[in-house]
């Protein structure tokens, strides 16, 4: 039975990660659009020195992120029926999708395309040090979950059919 | 908030004051199709199989919201206030259709339909112009793509001060809306079905070009629209499309599940009929 559970998560074992980081990405970007946005209101809908491209990125995310959350979560259960369910790789999913959209938010996002600032009329650097320091932080979990995961597999030469 | 606000209602002599003349058409259509819809699952529950009754209530909710959308208190104010217009199109363009779709209307018609006129109607369902306007891509296009023409040019002003604009732009609304949403999530058979991968990235492609619109029309108003009411509306849009864009995706993925379950090698998402 272990055996079978085992068999099934290393055939599966690509699905495990993408459910937990697609899902990691909903969570995070839904995470910020509630506590940013509409608790803290942080954050500005929309940032008068935002670039074309900054908005095109937001919608994109924004659109993506939706899918993500379904897709992830219809992925979870997939594999709950498939008997392929492997948590710790999916948790390092998770902590790699949340961290790396936090990072690309808090540079590529606030600081290149200048969607919008963390918060406004005050000293930006503190939160800006945080928000991505965190973000390495939990990227980093994710990798160390992930690599973890990957090194249980390989001594078993499992081919993976995903 | 600016309800009085008249601004884009001009003088010229084309502009009517309520629009009551073109929400008698628009309903008219709407009533139309309800009457059809309610005449064939009755045809089809005497002479044929059950229908089953939750496809008629769907049908009959997204009647309800379309109509309310082009009929009353809601319809007479979007002629004059932006925000209300943002309610129409979502109604409208968007939840009415994800209803009426879930009706499963052409599964109904084929099977009320006599042999010959159901062969033949299956017959153009199979067409290569079908195929074409049935692409995701082409549904998208005709969808998203209107919606930046009607709020980047002045044609969202002249609906307004033409009735023919008007209808033709609200029928629009309504059908690409039903168009799209018929051609990401399979309810009635379909000849030409395109994969689940290719319909869910030009899914979340065509969901970004409406976010990246409502928030373009933040700073840009279309022309007319006085600066808080463009606000006030493209958050509605922004958030309100998010919304029905949630159960969208959760039907669309959900019936990947149950297409991809296991053991089952047929395709059999239409079981529940």
């Amino acid at each position: 039975m272990a055996d079978y559970v085992t068999k099934n998560r290393f055939i599966y074992s690509a699905r495990n990660l993408w459910s937990g980081f697609l899902f990691g990405l909903g969570l995070v970007a839904f995470f910020d659009e509630v506590v940013f946005h509409q608790l803290l209101h942080w954050h500005h809908f929309y940032d008068k020195s935002t670039t074309a491209i900054g908005l095109v990125s937001d919608g994109l995310f924004h659109a993506f992120s939706w899918f993500a959350t379904v897709g992830g979560l219809f992925m979870l259960a997939d594999l709950r029926r498939r008997r392929a369910l492997w948590f710790t790789r999916w948790w390092g999913g998770l902590f790699f999708g949340v961290g790396i959209f936090q990072l690309y938010d808090g540079t590529i996002q606030h600081k290149v395309m200048r969607l919008h600032q963390i918060r406004y009329d005050v000293d930006i650097f503190p939160y800006d040090l945080t928000w991505n320091s965190i973000a390495l932080v939990l990227t980093i979990i994710g990798l160390i979950l992930i690599t973890h995961t990957q090194r249980i597999q390989k001594p078993e030469e499992m081919v993976s059919h995903e | 908030m600016n309800s009085h606000n008249h601004s884009y209602v001009s003088t010229n002599p084309m502009s009517y004051a309520n629009g009551e003349g073109v929400q008698f058409v628009l309903a008219f259509l709407f009533v139309l199709a309800f009457v059809m819809y309610i005449v064939a699952a009755i045809q089809s529950i005497r002479r044929y199989k059950t229908w089953p009754l939750y496809r008629i209530i769907l049908w009959s909710l997204g009647i309800v919201l379309a109509f309310s959308a082009v009929f009353g208190p809601l319809a007479a104010r979007a002629h004059n206030d932006f925000t209300a217009h943002m309610i129409v199109h979502l109604l409208l363009g968007m939840l009415a259709p994800l209803f009426l779709v879930l009706g499963a209307p052409m599964t109904l018609l084929l099977r009320t339909l006599n042999v010959s006129l159901a062969r033949r109607l299956s017959r153009i369902l199979k067409s290569r112009p079908v195929w074409i306007l049935m692409n995701p891509i082409v549904t998208s296009f005709l969808n998203i793509g209107g919606l930046w023409i009607l709020y980047t040019t002045d044609l969202y002003m002249m609906m307004h001060n033409n009735l023919f604009f008007h209808i033709v732009i609200h029928l629009h609304i309504f059908l690409a809306g039903y168009i799209f949403t018929a051609s990401m999530i399979y309810v009635s058979p379909t000849p030409h079905s395109f994969s689940f991968v290719y319909r869910a990235f030009v899914l979340v492609l065509a969901l970004a070009g409406h976010n990246i619109l409502s928030k373009y029309m933040y700073a840009q108003p279309p022309n007319g629209v006085p600066l808080a009411q463009a606000e006030m509306g493209s958050m509605l849009m922004y958030y309100g499309g998010g919304l029905v864009d949630f159960f969208l995706i959760w039907i669309f993925i959900s019936q990947w599940f149950k297409a991809t379950r296991p053991q089952a090698v047929i395709f059999n998402e239409n079981a529940a009929e």
